[in-house]
């Protein structure tokens, strides 16, 4: 069913507009390996939600292919479609249902007989530790728990590609981090993932690679690491053991005492944080602790967005 | 079935008022209608009313409500085809119509001594009907884009039409153009041919009535598939 040299994703010329005369999409070529943990990035109305709303069959296209795992999403649409989860942005499901029904009736869509059916749903819901709420109506689960309910449903009928729409917004840091070992190790068992996050710190921690849209088109599509060392230049943030006045002259390095015991530095990519401290030391100046100012995928992303809207870049100079 | 007091009751109450007055107290006095006492002659219209509401409620309600919940998602995303997602609410609505059906009919049981002529036809009738409905209500339900859509059809349209299709008359008791109007109206088809099936009376050929809610099946059915497979009032 699955031929293992078709990219688990494969998206051609894909295009969207809306009857409003909107074009969320204008001709999006994009390819995600078998395997992979692939992140989806793009500021608001960039035409992330459009692209996977269509890839899930919820937006209609107006141009262009989609296939996955080979499968052409409309000439081979239930192996397609049986092929693919998706946790949504969204909370949809019925929720004058309760947990276990959601997922034995979602089993029910992709034809799973009712026994494998209830030993998935057990499963997943054990898994995603919701196996005590399973009698439980689905309207009053918090937040978190919705988010793994949609999870659990996405995996009932165990696909091989997973498409998460901002899985963890909304859910604290706790349940952010279980979510993330979980997505791990859904990926480590060789389940592709797709996600689309504005938590970017979760995309540079777990995606191997990333494509970022910006009005419609794909902005940039790198493996993570590579993109990172196109950033030329990190922001630091030092707090000082003792309040200072003023800074010592020193052009090596932009600096700005933004309060009395904190500074911010610019570090070029290839400066060292050595350096830093070596001028700060020199003019007997304690640092207590430090942090990126950024997060370095932020930053980068930003770069690019700034870029794509004709605002000066420092991304690929370096 | 799971919340009868809200699908299987009301439709009895309601049926045994009807009965209760149109049938035991104003019925005496407007004596036999089509060779029968009035309220035997009412039972198959009463039936018919009933089938239709609850058919048509049923699915409009569900699948808006399915729409503005936003889990017909679940469905969309999954690899069921458009006709048998459309097949599973019209066989809930249907199956609900027949259900009151069944429990008008023993309300009916009570007050009446309908004869029941031809059972089989009857329960063609009801069953056709209730899935015409079912599927009336399903496009309503696409088209609906507020609660409030939901009811404009049921109020303006279905009732009347209900009510002016012979369910507590006949239609030669009206005068002209009224009787020639009346006959544009679908539902008055159905109701005599419940009619007939039931007292072996009717004011039109039951061929007709059965060939014209076979023509309305269809074409209800087919549009409702097409509809879902452009993703008519559920895509973007």
């Amino acid at each position: 069913m699955i031929d293992p040299r078709a990219p688990a994703l494969e998206l051609k010329n894909l295009r969207k507009t809306y009857a409003d005369g909107t074009e969320a999409l204008r001709g999006i070529d994009l390819e995600v390996e078998q395997g992979d943990f692939f992140a989806l990035l793009g500021p608001n109305g960039a035409g992330k939600s459009t692209a996977i709303g269509i890839v899930a069959s919820l937006v209609n296209k107006s141009a262009g292919s989609v296939r996955i795992f080979g499968h052409d999403l409309y000439g081979d649409r239930d192996a397609a479609r049986t092929l693919l989860g998706v946790v949504p942005q969204e909370v949809n499901f019925n929720q004058f249902e309760t947990v276990s029904d959601i997922l034995l009736n979602q089993a029910g869509y992709y034809g799973l007989p009712r026994r494998l059916a209830r030993t998935r749903a057990e499963h997943y819901l054990r898994k995603l530790e919701l196996w005590d709420k399973r009698e439980t109506n689905s309207r009053s689960l918090s937040g978190g728990m919705k988010r793994r309910l949609m999870i659990a449903r996405a995996l009932v009928h165990e696909p091989p590609l997973l498409i998460l729409d901002e899985p963890t917004a909304g859910v604290d840091i706790e349940i952010r981090r279980s979510m993330w070992v979980f997505l791990q190790e859904m990926n480590a068992a060789g389940r592709t993932i797709i996600l689309t996050t504005h938590y970017l710190e979760e995309a540079e921690s777990l995606c191997r690679n990333i494509a970022i849209i910006d009005r419609g088109v794909i902005a940039e599509r790198d493996d993570m690491a590579a993109l990172l060392t196109r950033l030329h230049t990190e922001h630091f943030v030092l707090n000082l053991a003792a309040p200072l006045e003023r800074l010592p002259a020193d052009d090596t390095f932009a600096m700005q005492l933004t309060d009395s015991t904190t500074v911010e530095v610019e570090v070029r990519r290839e400066q060292t944080l050595n350096e830093v401290f070596a001028v700060l030391d020199e003019a007997g100046i304690a640092v207590s602790s430090l942090r990126n100012k950024s997060n370095r995928l932020e930053q980068l992303f930003m770069n690019l967005v700034d870029k794509g809207r004709g605002a000066g870049s420092d991304v690929g100079r370096g | 079935m799971r919340i009868w007091p809200q699908t299987l009751l009301p439709p009895a109450i309601t049926t045994s008022l009807y009965f209760l007055i149109f049938g035991t107290l104003i019925g005496k006095r407007i004596g036999t209608m089509g060779g029968y006492a009035y309220m035997d002659f009412i039972v198959p219209g009463l039936i018919l009313l009933a089938v239709i509401t609850n058919a048509y409620t049923n699915v409009s309600t569900s699948f808006y409500s399915t729409k503005f919940q936003r889990h017909i998602e679940e469905l969309l995303v999954s690899p069921l085809p458009d006709w048998l997602i459309v097949a599973g609410y019209v066989t809930g609505g249907a199956t609900r119509g027949v259900a009151v059906a069944i429990v008008v009919t023993g309300v009916a049981m009570v007050f009446a001594n309908p004869v029941f002529l031809h059972p089989l036809l009857m329960v063609v009738v009801v069953v056709m009907t209730a899935m015409l409905f079912a599927l009336a209500g399903f496009l309503n339900a696409l088209f609906a884009r507020s609660f409030d859509d939901i009811s404009i059809m049921p109020t303006f349209v279905l009732t009347p039409l209900t009510y002016l299709g012979g369910v507590f008359y006949s239609a030669d008791l009206l005068p002209d153009p009224w009787q020639t109007i009346s006959y544009a109206n679908p539902i008055l088809y159905m109701v005599n041919a419940l009619r007939f099936a039931v007292l072996g009376v009717s004011d039109i050929p039951v061929s007709s009535a059965l060939t014209l809610i076979m023509v309305f099946l269809i074409a209800f059915a087919w549009l409702s598939v097409h509809l879902m497979r452009r993703g008519f009032g559920i895509k973007t």
